[in-house]
């Protein structure tokens, strides 16, 4: 069974952003890049299914500026097969990049699409729903487990009170949330042998997909800073201070 | 037209956040609600009539909609859609399942996690983790919407008197199919909805000591989170993270308890009104939000807590 496993660069998650001056966006330049955290956990998952003779092969897709070429090739060291770069100036809304997707996933005619939850960037966290949505995909978002038999995906989902479980008919999408695996690190073996491993660069209008986005930032703000307060010396103070100065409790 | 509201709701009950998403609609225009379920989905009904601004509530009761499941439940949206503006859910797990694949359904771009309503097409939503607030403006006809819960003072449950009307199912592809669910049982209030928050960190060190948390939880009423950090490590289970990755809190009260301040914990509690942090680290990022500081061994304050409020 193929696999598509779509992968997004971002920035480090241990960077902290800065909201340009002319509150165009977030500062790019010089800033440390590097895949989306949920969607190595989506690779990780990818190739533990081959790795169990489910997955015969995994296809790596990422989408945006040239660079993003290194982002594919993590996901190669990783254990993914081959790439496809959608190569364009901008990153995309998420509609646009469903559509890009759904082209792709009708040429490749995977099985299953794994995704990470959402990108910490934009924190949309609706790639994988509209894949699904243009697809006529079943969804299985926010999994913590995932087990493929036959034609068959059992998700095991995080909700607000605790886990739930579904079905889906294959082919079908799943996004990954945190605790669905620990993803590897690429051992440098893997990391030499995935310079060697096929890459195919596209354009958006190959896919015959205007991905002209629908929302205009119109500016991006720092939010409101909290100050810190005071320390306290006690317990005994903590307490007098949120019944009778804070009036909390 | 109107704007749609679909409420999350549980056993009969509707979910807070719902509540706050309706504050939000209500910005926007006349609201309607949409109640889709099974087993209480009357009862649901009912208290969606009584929300203050609510004028109309669609009712489905169906088999189809026992378990929320995103492909029949996105299909009853979209087979409403053409009567209303907006389509809004709270950002819950099923708001969140759901909308987006309702948003590519319609072909427009889903605007998740909206924290600021400035007019029918403009909205605020926060991105990197809350870092940075990016005020967007859609040019799609219809928008499609989930509302940060903790940024919109929820409606009053009473008040309203709408009218109750039932509409049929929009049918179900048969592709998924709801199995099991494993639900953690508390008898406090849901992290979402609580007045007071308690969370732990990795300094709690492992899951028995989070029951130095309970009794004190107890005494102020309030619902007991973690940090990613905590959940990483298995002191509880995922339902109980705070942060960008787990839920997001705005409480009168948020106590974090031998949390340090990771970025990604601070954004799901920093809209809180009054933050107290006791940490043993004085150095701890958590101490620059926080409202009152104690640095502390949480081992030796927890118990002084609790004897404290026990005192009265």
């Amino acid at each position: 069974m193929k696999l598509l496993v779509p992968v997004k660069r971002v920035v480090d998650y241990n960077v902290k952003v800065r909201v340009k001056s002319d509150q165009t966006g977030v500062e790019l330049a010089g800033v440390k890049m590097a895949m989306n955290p949920f969607d190595e956990i989506a690779i990780e998952e990818a190739v533990r299914l081959k790795e169990k003779g489910v997955a015969t092969e995994i296809v790596a897709i990422s989408i945006g500026i040239a660079q993003c070429q290194e982002t594919i090739r993590t996901a190669l060291a990783m254990g993914a097969d081959r790439g496809i770069l959608v190569e364009m100036d901008a990153s995309p809304e998420p509609l646009a990049v469903a559509k890009m997707l759904k082209a792709i996933a009708d040429n490749e005619q995977p099985r299953l699409i794994i995704l990470g939850k959402q990108a910490i960037d934009d924190d949309m966290n609706a790639t994988g729903q509209m894949l699904a949505a243009l697809l006529g995909w079943p969804q299985g978002t926010f999994a913590s487990k995932l087990v493929v038999e036959g034609d068959t995906a059992m998700v095991t989902r995080e909700i607000d009170g605790g886990l739930e479980t579904v079905s889906l008919t294959l082919p079908a999408i799943v996004t990954a949330d945190l605790r669905l695996n620990e993803p590897r690190y690429a051992s440098l073996p893997n990391i030499m042998k995935a310079r060697k491993k096929p890459i195919e660069t596209i354009k958006p209008a190959d896919l015959g997909v205007d991905p002209a986005p629908r929302l205009t930032t119109l500016k991006v703000t720092e939010p409101p800073k909290r100050l810190a307060g005071k320390k306290v010396g006690s317990v005994a103070e903590l307490v007098d201070k949120l019944r009778n100065e804070a009036k909390v409790i | 037209m109107a704007v749609l509201v679909l409420m999350d709701h549980e056993h009969g009950r509707l979910k807070q956040p719902s509540r706050s998403a309706v504050a939000a609609a209500a910005k926007l225009g006349e609201v309607h609600a949409l109640v889709a379920g099974h087993d209480g989905a009357g009862d649901a009904a009912a208290a969606a009539a009584h929300l203050p601004g609510v004028t109309r509530v669609l009712k489905v009761d169906s088999e189809i909609y026992a378990h929320a499941l995103a492909e029949p439940l996105a299909a009853l949206l979209v087979k409403l859609a053409p009567d209303y503006t907006h389509l809004l859910a709270a950002s819950t797990a099923v708001g969140k399942n759901v909308m987006p694949r309702v948003a590519a359904l319609l072909d427009v771009q889903a605007i998740s996690d909206v924290a600021e309503v400035i007019d029918a097409d403009t909205f605020i939503r926060p991105i990197y983790a809350g870092n940075a607030l990016a005020t967007v403006k859609s040019s799609d006809p219809k928008k499609v919407i989930t509302v940060r819960a903790a940024s919109f003072d929820p409606v009053p449950a009473e008040g309203g008197a709408a009218t109750i009307e039932n509409i049929g199912d929009a049918g179900d592809a048969g592709v998924s199919r709801f199995v099991s669910a494993e639900l953690s049982k508390s008898e406090r209030p849901e992290l979402t909805a609580a007045r007071v928050v308690i969370s732990g960190g990795r300094g709690m060190q492992n899951g028995e000591n989070f029951h130095l948390i309970d009794p004190i939880a107890e005494k102020l009423g309030a619902a007991v989170g973690a940090s990613r950090a905590a959940v990483d490590a298995g002191f509880v289970p995922n339902d109980y993270q705070v942060g960008q990755t787990g839920k997001i809190v705005a409480p009168e009260l948020y106590m974090a308890v031998g949390i340090s301040g990771a970025i990604q914990h601070l954004a799901g509690m920093k809209d809180s009104k009054v933050i107290v942090a006791i940490n043993k680290d004085e150095d701890a990022p958590i101490f620059q939000v926080a409202d009152y500081g104690l640095v502390a061994d949480l081992f030796t304050a927890l118990p002084e807590l609790q004897a404290e409020l026990e005192r009265g």
